[in-house]
């Protein structure tokens, strides 16, 4: 117990002294310096998810680069913001409420893009949904953020508390998700009977709650649905459960770090060699790396991660061309959600130079909410009445010789028409 | 039980779906009722007896100067990591035959001389000028030496080894290969019990034997006996207090060292934030055997293991904390200090 509070107060002291640390917000603009926009993104760059942010905070700022810094009269400035604390090695959500809170003070702000995670989002986006500030997305996919009836009773309302919404974002929900997983599982793996697990959080529940939903229509019987224990040495007596049940499929609703990779290393040493299938919160190397080359060897049983979208390297048009482009800047094929944030931050600008008076909150927020059909690296989509994307593209994909390795297209529209 | 029921009724129609329409996943068998309990007893009796090698570090450390040592889970995480480093360094992952095994013995050797000597400088530099302080500073300097271990252990994932994935995310979880196998080293029907299985078992149960009777039957262990009783006295019969109280940091973090080695090869998995459910386990095992009591904390870590693994079975997995808990107040109302503690003494 006293460990759990001294560990509570350190991780207050911490984000005290990053707010201290963090410049403060620039002061008015000199009548020489030439104008100038903010935006800013706050995603968790410390810790497990820090390889994806990284290729995320890349896209958006080549996103920048690519308008040459400068909308109209308007310098765009961008600064990288870390919502995550060392000692959580994940997002704290000290650390995002302060953000937002920075952001909304901060005159110039006219956009904030983020979060990563979808529990982080609940704590910024009615922040800045008081503050007027538009917020993009390129990576939570909680489906009650956004859609009426999809989460709790009073979601996604609490989040708005101004009445008008703030918030969208470019990547397909986990309602989307969960049941393109559970279509896959029945007819590609040809699956009668899952035993579905999640690890009680918002994102892993959420998707398992559709998987559940989503399996009887689809044939599948569910044999258990559990939370688990993200913190547990292992899972060996869950797998000897999930062995008595005689599933032929493991569904687990979770991430890296609710530890997806240790339940399939205990699947496999307890001698269960059934498909193992995880949402995209398990998409990053970090899962790769944490599973091991034995679980993930193809003689161990199979392994499939659903994606809300293409990997780099299927990605068509416009987006094989940022991939193109990123390869050439920083010499590796970018994370998948390098091309999100890319996305995020383009509709963002795009918005901003639609706009009637480009440092007004409102006006940016109203162009914001106006995009239709927009044609960018993943296709042709527009934002609809909640903040969803239109697009539905998704992907299933497998690990091959410790790699990611695509295996088909899923969920419907293709996102690349026209 | 009623569950273990409706599942072995549900095996004839199992049986017939999984022969015409999944002809690729038939490999593994469906266990029947007894065989899941079996099943849930050997993994259970497996993460007991390493919880229970990290409870005696607590017990020992308690009985001889009344600290619970909130360091102890920590300095088994950086065990791991010092083991996941050899690991690389000497490069004995895929070393078969009898250049893995001595790879082993010397990789469980060399964690728990690790251990016991970072315990040891830690008694020496965190609790031994705070030894005539009180009891709740002697506390709070554990706590601040769990810090500083978690906050190493962070640092030391990010050193650019190819073990620890080139260092680019330190606080990922890492893999630990698989020196000792997870395959079968026999199977009752369609019972596992895995190669790791029997390596917990080799380890554990030596070592077990080896300090009951270095506690027993040596000149050091009747000395720890002492000291444990009456410091006061001990002294004044000649006995070095200080030297024997490093002794014992020394063997309770050994001790650790060997569990922690087990533990990473039997879990396959090594994270900066391991050593608190690490630490966590074995400190209930330990309040629950009686803390103090060397033979109880390795009562008590069989008896979490167990419940452990049964909750998970038969409960649900999210029960499974609030049970152990549960037990622990239970067992701590009717029985104060624990199942074998002897007497009820002041203690912090």
């Amino acid at each position: 117990m006293l460990r759990k509070t001294a560990s509570a107060l350190a991780a207050c002291a911490i984000s005290a002294l990053l707010i201290a640390a963090a410049p403060s917000a620039p002061a008015a603009t000199g009548s020489a310096a030439p104008p100038s926009l903010t935006i800013v993104s706050s995603l968790p760059r410390t810790g497990s998810a820090n390889s994806q942010t990284t290729s995320i905070v890349n896209g958006i700022k080549m996103a920048i680069e690519e308008r040459g810094g400068k909308i109209g009269e308007f310098e765009i400035r961008y600064e990288d913001m870390d919502d995550a604390s060392p000692q959580k090695g994940n997002w704290d959500q000290n650390i995002e409420a302060a953000n937002a809170n920075k952001a909304a003070k901060d005159p110039t702000c006219v956009g904030y893009i983020g979060t990563y995670n979808s529990g982080a989002a609940k704590i910024a986006m009615p922040i800045l949904n008081k503050a007027g500030l538009v917020m993009v997305s390129p990576g939570n996919t909680y489906p009650g953020l956004t859609k009426p009836g999809a989460g709790e009773a009073n979601e996604p309302k609490i989040y708005r508390p101004s009445g008008t919404i703030s918030y969208f974002r470019v990547v397909p929900t986990d309602d989307i998700q969960g049941a393109v997983a559970c279509e896959f599982c029945a007819k590609d793996l040809g699956s009668k009977k899952a035993f579905i697990l999640h690890d009680r959080e918002l994102y892993g529940k959420g998707i398992a709650d559709v998987f559940k939903k989503s399996a009887p229509g689809m044939g599948i019987e569910v044999a258990g649905f559990e939370g688990i224990d993200p913190k547990a040495s292992n899972y060996r007596s869950l797998v000897t459960k999930i062995r008595s049940t005689g599933a032929d499929v493991v569904f687990y609703g979770g991430t890296t770090q609710t530890n997806a990779a240790q339940i399939l290393k205990d699947l496999r040493s307890g001698g269960c060699k059934v498909p193992f299938v995880t949402p995209d919160g398990t998409f990053e190397n970090a899962y790769i790396e944490a599973a091991g080359k034995d679980a993930m060897a193809p003689e161990s049983g199979s392994v499939y991660i659903t994606f809300g979208g293409l990997p780099s390297e299927q990605l068509t048009g416009r987006g094989a061309e940022f991939v193109e482009r990123y390869k050439k800047k920083h010499g590796e094929v970018p994370e998948a959600y390098a091309v999100y944030g890319y996305e995020a931050c383009k509709v963002l600008l795009d918005a901003i130079d639609r706009a009637a008076t480009k440092n007004d909150r409102a006006a940016v927020l109203a162009a914001v909410a106006a995009t239709k059909d927009f044609q960018g690296a993943l296709g042709t989509w527009s934002f609809d009445a909640n903040g969803d994307t239109t697009n539905r593209l998704m992907s299933i994909n497998t690990v091959k010789d410790g790699k990611f390795a695509f295996v088909k297209a899923a969920g419907g529209g293709t996102g690349q028409a026209k | 039980m009623l569950r273990a029921a409706a599942a072995a009724d549900q095996l004839a129609i199992l049986a017939l779906a999984r022969a015409d329409s999944l002809p690729a996943f038939a490999s593994d068998g469906v266990l029947s009722s007894s065989e899941v309990f079996s099943q849930q007893l050997v993994t259970g009796l497996s993460n007991g007896m390493i919880i229970a090698l990290i409870a005696i570090g607590y017990t020992m450390v308690y009985g001889i100067v009344e600290l619970i040592n909130f360091a102890h889970g920590d300095l088994c995480m950086l065990g791991a990591f010092f083991a996941l480093t050899a690991v690389g360094a000497f490069a004995l992952e895929g070393a078969g035959g009898a250049g893995g095994t001595a790879g082993l013995v010397a990789l469980l050797l060399a964690t728990a001389a690790f251990c016991g000597a970072l315990n040891w400088s830690i008694n020496r530099l965190a609790y031994r000028p705070l030894r005539s302080a009180s009891k709740l500073s002697l506390l709070v300097s554990a706590i601040g030496a769990s810090f500083v271990l978690v906050n190493l252990g962070l640092f030391w994932g990010g050193l650019p080894m190819e073990v620890f994935a080139g260092g680019t995310s330190a606080a990922a979880p890492k893999a630990f290969p698989a020196l000792v196998e997870p395959k079968p080293a026999f199977t009752v029907g369609d019972v596992i019990v895995s190669r790791p299985d029997v390596l917990v078992l080799a380890v554990t149960v030596p070592l077990m034997l080896a300090l009951t009777w270095l506690v027993r039957f040596t000149k050091l262990g009747k000395a720890m006996r002492a000291v444990a009783q009456n410091p006061t006295a001990a002294s004044l019969m000649g006995i070095d207090v200080e030297r024997v109280i490093g002794a014992t940091f020394f063997i309770g973090g050994a001790l650790g060292g060997f569990a922690t080695v087990v533990y990473s090869i039997y879990n396959q998995t090594v994270g900066f934030q391991m050593g608190y459910r690490m630490g966590m386990d074995a400190f209930i095992a330990a309040v629950l055997g009686g803390i103090g009591n060397l033979p109880g904390a390795v009562l008590g870590g069989l008896v979490i293991g167990v419940v452990r693994a049964m909750s998970d079975g038969y409960v649900e997995a999210r029960w499974t904390n609030a049970i152990v808990f549960g037990l622990l107040i239970l067992i701590l109302v009717f029985r104060p200090s624990g199942l074998l503690g002897a007497k009820l003494r002041e203690k912090v």
